[in-house]
């Protein structure tokens, strides 16, 4: 990818200044259009439905966004404050007052500072699986936007029809082959599995149809270039929105995976966040084993697995947007 | 994960065949090779990773281990067994029930939401927007053991505010209401993931036909009623279609919330926690092999034939 960049920066350049440009344009054409229509236009009754929408929207949001802020104020408190202060504000000091760094630094040595581990862990399987799937979906989707050779149909009609199938179905028989070869309870197989993503794969073959023009690809061809070049120096930065987009599901699904990596794995330095911090979950529920789990650690433990998804969110919304109207839009 | 399953095949093989047409003036039958290998890492991961495991489990679910002897074939009946077995299939009926009380309302919520964002009255749209999508990026695990705490009767936020207008918080994680509970948890985590499909399709309806509807008198709900909703009829089904693989395949919010409440969930709640069971606790990996078929098989049956339905409400 980077290579390609600077070969032909201005390609890549040009085209997302241009999008941007044009859905600014458009988003202040919009705004501005609405503006004019609707401000002097308003009559009562339109106002109060004006206000009703205002109000509902309100309530949604907050349903959205108590459980979030529950979890950033709780992470802050004591264990015992986690009981006697209100929920969705920071302890008072009789209380334990904010003991935010002491829960960090809790939740980070406990148990021979597992947690780390199991941080080191899901960034490892989120960024092998998200980079992985996506460089194979977006070789795939090329191969089949642009070239034609035999089992294209095949493999188009197999992925259409493998993002419809429950994905945990597919799990249990997972386990029990993995088992049988002996990959159960590695790294691979929790990583292997999620390679391949068809929806990714139907992203991918979508963008590269809209962004990859079969001209351009005919006209390298004729100049002496082979598919590989043209991939890497055309394909590649025509279709980095789109890989950008296809990186972002991949990466939150496998960062975000439970049952998989549950059935696979027994050794807990395996672990990622998901199924230590249901672990952790367990002991502190059993008292036989719980010896001295506070429910803080849990809590400040599930409020840093989830802030870098967070992140990403907030910063790569458009991308997000671009998915899923390419997935719904007919 | 819902997010990486069905969506609408129909654009695919339309544009498909339009480029192949396209194609076939230019070069006729010249097949290009190199793109078997440019598809070959997907093909061998996807043979890995789905394919065979399947095979391996359709060929499990023929035998049966015995104490003496070893595997012994025994034809069909692991799965005739699975077919008819009670357990399963209340299993099957809980998620049953609990789809047909939770998808409407997913649905209508995300619905509610769009059409508002879509409205033009709010300001500021892009805070609500990312507002109601953030419960998106948390883990379904997190989710649940984040709302497990919440829904506490005398200590969580639920306790709380019960308390602050002097009454009991019910116990939302008896076996009464904990299928509720987790309705919630679900509901929470992807209400703002289908919003944004019917806003971005909402946004793709040209902005004539509305004006045109008000220059005949329409009014707004009249608009959102009879133009917007037929327009993302296609969204609705695909959404409909997620939310429902989501919950025929319900664990992990069942699965975390049964260390807090062992006697409200039990080891075959949802069907995929009775093969989860049957592989691990029972150590029966033949009938474990078979019920995950014919759980997957009978789920794949019933999304046939809602969105079946769905297309034809769609094309209508």
């Amino acid at each position: 990818m980077t290579q390609a960049n600077s070969i032909s920066p201005v390609t890549g350049k040009k085209l997302t200044h241009r999008e941007k440009r044009n859905a600014k344009a458009s988003q202040r054409y919009y705004r501005e259009r609405m503006a004019k229509k609707n401000a002097p236009k308003l009559t009562k009754g339109q106002r109060a439905s004006s206000w009703l929408l205002h109000i509902i929207m309100f309530f949604m949001a907050a349903y959205c966004i108590v459980p979030l802020l529950w979890l950033v104020f709780s992470a802050t408190k004591s264990n015992g404050g986690l009981y006697d202060s209100f929920g969705l504000w920071f302890a008072g000091s009789q209380d334990g007052g904010i003991q935010l760094w002491q829960n960090l630094a809790g939740t980070f040595n406990y148990n021979g500072a597992i947690y780390g581990r199991w941080l080191i862990n899901t960034v490892v399987y989120a960024v092998v699986v998200g980079f992985g799937s996506t460089i194979i979906a977006a070789f795939a989707g090329y191969a089949v936007a642009v070239m034609k050779f035999p089992g294209r149909k095949l493999l188009l009609a197999v992925t259409l029809a493998f993002m419809s199938i429950p994905t945990t179905i597919i799990t249990i028989p997972l386990f029990l082959l993995y088992s049988k070869i002996g990959l159960v309870n590695t790294m691979w197989s929790v990583i292997i599995p999620q390679l391949s993503f068809p929806f990714g794969l139907y992203l991918m073959i979508i963008y590269a149809q809209q962004s990859v023009p079969v001209s351009l690809v005919e006209a390298a061809k004729l100049d002496g270039a082979s598919h590989w070049t043209i991939f890497w120096k055309i394909a590649l930065p025509l279709l980095s929105p789109g890989f950008v987009t296809v990186l972002l599901f991949s990466l939150v699904g496998a960062w975000n995976n439970y049952f998989l990596p549950l059935i696979m794995l027994s050794d807990r330095t395996k672990y990622p966040l998901t199924v230590g911090l249901n672990l952790w979950l367990k002991m502190s529920g059993d008292p036989s084993v719980g010896g001295g789990l506070p429910d803080s650690y849990i809590i400040t433990g599930s409020l840093v697995a989830v802030i870098p998804l967070i992140i990403s969110f907030i910063f790569l919304q458009r991308y997000w947007q671009s998915g899923l109207s390419a997935g719904s839009v007919k | 994960m819902a997010h990486s399953a069905a969506v609408d095949g129909g654009k695919v093989h339309t544009t498909q065949r339009t480029s192949n047409r396209r194609k076939n003036k230019v070069r006729r039958e010249r097949w290009e090779w190199s793109g078997l290998a440019f598809s070959a890492p997907y093909v061998i991961v996807f043979i890995l990773g789905t394919i065979l495991p399947l095979l391996y489990a359709l060929y499990l679910g023929f035998f049966r281990t015995q104490m003496i002897g070893g595997d012994s074939f025994v034809g069909f009946s692991n799965y005739i067994e699975a077919f008819t077995d009670p357990v399963f299939w209340s299993g099957f009926g809980r998620v049953s029930i609990y789809a047909v009380i939770q998808v409407p309302i997913i649905v209508i919520l995300a619905l509610v939401s769009a059409m508002i964002l879509d409205s033009g009255r709010i300001k500021h749209i892009a805070v609500p927007r990312i507002l109601v999508f953030l419960p998106y990026a948390v883990p379904s695990v997190v989710a649940a053991l984040m709302w497990s705490y919440i829904y506490g009767q005398d200590y969580g936020l639920v306790g709380q505010f019960f308390k602050l207008f002097g009454g009991q918080a019910p116990n939302l994680l008896s076996s009464k209401l904990i299928m509720f509970a987790i309705m919630n948890i679900v509901i929470w985590g992807f209400m703002g993931y289908n919003m944004l499909i019917y806003y971005s399709s909402l946004r793709t309806i040209p902005e004539e036909i509305y004006e045109a509807a008000r220059l005949d008198g329409a009014s707004e709900f009249r608009i959102a009623w009879s133009i917007k909703i037929p327009a993302i009829k296609g969204s609705i089904v695909m959404t409909v279609v997620f939310c429902l693989i989501g919950a025929f395949q319900l664990f992990n919010e069942p699965n975390l919330l049964q260390a807090i409440a062992p006697d409200a969930i039990g080891s075959s709640y949802t069907p995929n926690m009775y093969s989860y069971t049957l592989a691990f606790k029972g150590q029966n990996m033949n009938y474990a092999a078979a019920v995950s078929l014919v759980a997957g098989i009978v789920t794949m049956v019933v999304i046939g034939i809602i969105k079946w339905l769905g297309d034809k409400w769609s094309e209508r």
